[in-house]
């Protein structure tokens, strides 16, 4: 069970912490200038941080078993890959690997 | 002021297909409140303060497992330090706002409201209101995000145990991913990062998210130097 009275003071400090982390960059870009390097590796992140999030989130969802434990959610998600490749449609994507899901756990029973 | 309207409007339609996996996931935040013994309200305002969901899931079960404050408050500000990437990507297309606005939009950047607007801000945006195209995605992620909260809250105990609707969660990102997918470089920073991922999973404080961006970013950028010298 959470202790309220650590609770508050959580989310006060990361609620101001989480803004000065998305306030940081917006509110120095016009102050200074930085290198060139930077502005070149800045549009990598979407596709590095967004791939960071997606690997684990589907290869190690049963933590602590077998790597490969949830199976079934790294087939679904390469459907999805495919899909998202295929169509670049966000909904068919969430839909095609949603579904996949469903019927590789009905099918496996 | 009509034409910034339909830019909002733009953003919130871009963004719409999204809500398959926010609700979901703000109303399993919702659930996993109440479960951990926080009043239904207690979440929700959490939502609103914080609103970066997956920090604020690691925060509360961290505190269910009594850690200690530094590390609660540690763990949950390394998993947002990704949207100091956000913030430096975005940042160029905020330049010249009001002092006031950019610290108005700085609020409600996540995940979705980036990725969305940064696809939408690398195209053709002659004529486009950038500050109002990000509104309208932020906005509607927002509304989204904390009235599920709510509804998890109240509503959490009925949903089916298993149906695995967290899943629509990884599937966002990969929705999201692909578009930013378009050549050798950028395809290197993605496989480099995940894989990064998945063997630093174990890193502690949940650095590995950050190692694996930022070895995907160098790859990538070490990748198109190569191709542009030949």
């Amino acid at each position: 069970m959470v202790d309220m009275s650590q609770y508050w003071p959580v989310v006060l400090i990361l609620g101001v912490g989480t803004y000065l982390i998305r306030y940081s960059f917006i509110l120095i870009m016009d102050k200074i200038t930085l290198p060139n390097a930077f502005h070149r590796m800045l549009r990598f992140i979407p596709a590095a941080v967004l791939s960071a999030l997606v690997v684990p989130g589907v290869l190690l969802h049963e933590k602590g078993v077998a790597p490969f434990a949830g199976w079934e959610r790294a087939v679904a998600a390469l459907i999805a890959v495919g899909v998202a490749w295929k169509t670049r449609s966000i909904l068919w994507t969430i839909a095609s690997g949603m579904v996949s899901l469903w019927v590789l756990k009905a099918v496996m029973v | 002021m009509a034409t910034h309207w339909s830019t909002v409007f733009a953003g919130a339609r871009d963004t719409s297909p999204l809500l398959v996996g926010v609700i979901p996931f703000g109303v399993i935040w919702g659930a996993v409140c109440v479960g951990a013994g926080v009043p239904e309200w207690g979440g929700f305002v959490m939502s609103l303060i914080v609103f970066a969901g997956a920090s604020q899931l690691v925060a509360v079960q961290l505190m269910a497992e009594q850690a200690s404050l530094a590390v609660v408050i540690v763990t949950a500000l390394i998993i947002n330090a990704r949207m100091f990437m956000y913030s430096a990507s975005i940042a160029p297309h905020f330049k010249g706002m009001h002092p006031l606005k950019k610290a108005a939009l700085a609020y409600p950047l996540t995940d979705q409201a980036y990725a969305i607007s940064i696809t939408r801000f690398n195209g053709d945006t002659n004529g486009l209101n950038k500050g109002a195209y990000y509104l309208g995605s932020a906005a509607l992620m927002w509304t989204a995000f904390n009235s599920s909260t709510l509804a998890g809250a109240y509503a959490g105990a009925f949903l089916p145990a298993g149906s695995d609707l967290g899943f629509a969660i990884p599937l966002t990102f990969i929705a999201l991913v692909i578009p930013a997918v378009i050549d050798r470089p950028s395809i290197l920073a993605a496989t480099v990062a995940g894989a990064v991922a998945y063997f630093a999973n174990s890193l502690p404080y949940n650095l590995g998210l950050l190692t694996a961006a930022i070895s995907g970013i160098v790859v990538g950028y070490t990748a198109e130097r190569r191709q542009n010298h030949g």
